[in-house]
């Protein structure tokens, strides 16, 4: 494979006397799709821009190659009510397209209806696939996609997660995805990431799933466009920085070898999905 | 036609509607009317500096806005300066600051009520000469950084994610908003500029679709405000910029209305 797009090595943002994630190794190749998962508040989206740099990492590095060209899906983006902006018009946000450019990605994301739309007007599932369409029409190198189906219901989510893997296979791009949700890793994915303050686990999905160490904490489930898995969290952490294990006993750190790493989880959750 | 303070004011105030018109704009959408004030505010303390130093005020006011904005901008990185209240408190204080300054100035030399409210009457054929010379250029630089502060403007994320130097564009619109406070102290005074940046940039809201079209409205429905607020204040007898504010109101709370109006009569 190609040299990486982006690499992350041992980094880590410090942000109001905590780190909000710390170590991170990460690497995203060309025609590669990397999907991160992780708990509300574990570091993903700041991992993210890091690898946008937006952020700067306090510690370790995150290196591009060079004329990165790179897409980005932000997870929010409001807009004010005084400012006028249809969709032809965002589309436009970032780099100048052509007419045809425009109608073909948002036709490809099933958004050519809204073309003439306005920004504010649109539904959360709606306003997902323009944002999609914009970021693929500029043809990037790298697309980072920060919780891409958030707000869009089953059916779409499955378009979705399908798009996602058409824009990898005809732009060959790397692509960074955030998943919304702890328990599914779209199908198409290369590598997972499980991210909580620090990288918990990563590999290939049917790796990590197959894996004597995570077999219990992932489960495999089969379904035409996502994979499932189960993810249970041995360890909560405080907001001071230290972390709660499930035996309740607090500790600094959460070193995998301190003894407080369960690997028999009491239970699975495996029953409560019911995304199939 | 320049021999007629009327007509001098009217042109003054027509350069300054077309300048106000896109910045104006750009201030609303990104919510910086308050950073607007903060900002004019404190160009007294560039009047005062003028004066101490004996070199021209517009350049003086520009160069200490400048500075102010600059240090906005660092505070606002770092989040400081989130805060309503932050800048509620630099903004009044740059006010109180810059009158306390101005009160150890020999009194003959400043005109208090002119830099607070302006003196469009009173405007040179020179004045005239600044504001469309300045405002050209002005509006040149606005039209090269367009693009990507409209992208910032939107979404500063996804403009620091895609754009190369993403945070130029924004300085550079500070810089553009210094030099426009500059040129319109003279004309509405430090107290009105920031009414005559967004009031018709909120009214053209309403009737625009995209961008650049919602610039064009503005400035068009500046100009009317410029040009009734001119000739009211003649009618009246009452003071130009706040007449030329008055105005400019009045068209947002007609544009407000029209519609429910519109939809009232036929419902009748």
């Amino acid at each position: 494979m190609s040299d990486p797009l982006v690499t992350l090595k041992g980094a880590g943002v410090y942000r109001d006397k905590r780190w909000l994630v710390r170590g991170v190794d990460l690497e995203v190749a060309r025609g590669e799709i990397v999907t991160m998962i992780g708990p509300n508040g574990s570091g993903k989206s700041t991992t993210a821009k890091m690898a946008l740099s937006i952020i700067k990492p306090d510690e370790g590095t995150v290196q591009r190659s060079d004329n990165l060209k790179v897409s980005y899906v932000p997870q929010k983006l409001s807009i004010d009510w005084t400012m006028p902006l249809d969709v032809r018009r965002f589309m436009n946000l970032t780099s100048k397209l052509t007419a045809v450019q425009i109608d073909d990605a948002l036709t490809a994301t099933g958004a050519a209806h809204l073309k003439k739309a306005e920004v504010r007007s649109l539904s959360g599932g709606e306003f997902q696939r323009v944002m999609l369409a914009r970021a693929m029409a500029r043809r990037p190198d790298l697309l980072v996609l920060d919780e891409p189906v958030q707000g869009v219901d089953f059916a779409g989510e499955i378009s979705i997660y399908d798009l996602i893997k058409t824009i990898r296979d005809d732009l060959g791009c790397g692509i960074l995805l955030i998943s919304h949700d702890l328990h599914i890793v779209m199908a198409a994915t290369d590598k997972v990431i499980c991210l909580n303050g620090h990288v918990c686990c990563q590999g290939t999905p049917t790796n990590v799933a197959k894996s004597e160490a995570y077999k219990n904490l992932f489960g495999p489930r089969n379904d035409s466009t996502l994979a499932v898995y189960q993810h249970r969290h041995d360890h909560d952490h405080l907001p001071d920085g230290r972390v709660r294990h499930a035996d309740g006993t607090v500790t600094d750190h959460c070193h995998s070898d301190d003894g407080h790493h369960d690997d028999k989880p009491s239970h699975n959750h495996l029953n409560e999905q019911n995304h199939a | 036609m320049l021999d007629d303070f009327i007509a001098r004011a009217l042109l003054a105030g027509i350069g300054l509607a077309i300048i106000a018109g896109p910045l104006g704009c750009f201030i609303i959408w990104r919510r910086m009317a308050y950073f607007g004030d903060t900002l004019a505010h404190s160009a007294l303390l560039g009047v005062v500096a003028g004066i101490f130093l004996d070199i021209n005020i517009t350049l003086t006011v520009f160069v200490v806005s400048a500075v102010i904005s600059c240090v906005m901008i660092l505070l606002r990185r770092s989040g400081t300066l989130s805060s309503d209240a932050i800048l509620g408190l630099l903004s009044h204080s740059g006010l109180a600051l810059g009158l306390v300054a101005i009160s150890f100035l020999s009194q003959s030399n400043v005109s208090l009520n002119s830099l607070l409210f302006g003196d469009i009457l009173g405007v040179s054929k020179q004045d005239v000469g600044v504001i469309y010379i300045g405002g050209t250029v002005l509006l040149i630089i606005l039209v090269l950084i367009w693009r990507p502060l409209f992208a910032a403007t939107v979404s500063q994320e996804l403009s620091e994610a895609e754009m190369k130097n993403p945070n130029l564009p924004e300085i550079i619109f500070m810089l553009l908003m210094a030099a426009v406070i500059a040129l319109a102290m003279k004309i509405v005074g430090v107290l009105l500029i920031t009414a005559m940046l967004i009031v018709p940039a909120a009214t053209a809201r309403k009737f625009s679709v995209a961008p650049e079209q919602m610039v064009v409205i503005s400035i068009l429905i500046g100009i009317l405000s410029v040009s009734g607020g001119v000739a009211g204040s003649l009618q009246f007898d009452t003071p130009t910029a706040p007449t030329i504010v008055v105005t400019s109101l009045i068209l947002f709370i007609l544009s407000r209305l029209s519609p429910r109006m519109l939809r009232a009569r036929r419902n009748k």
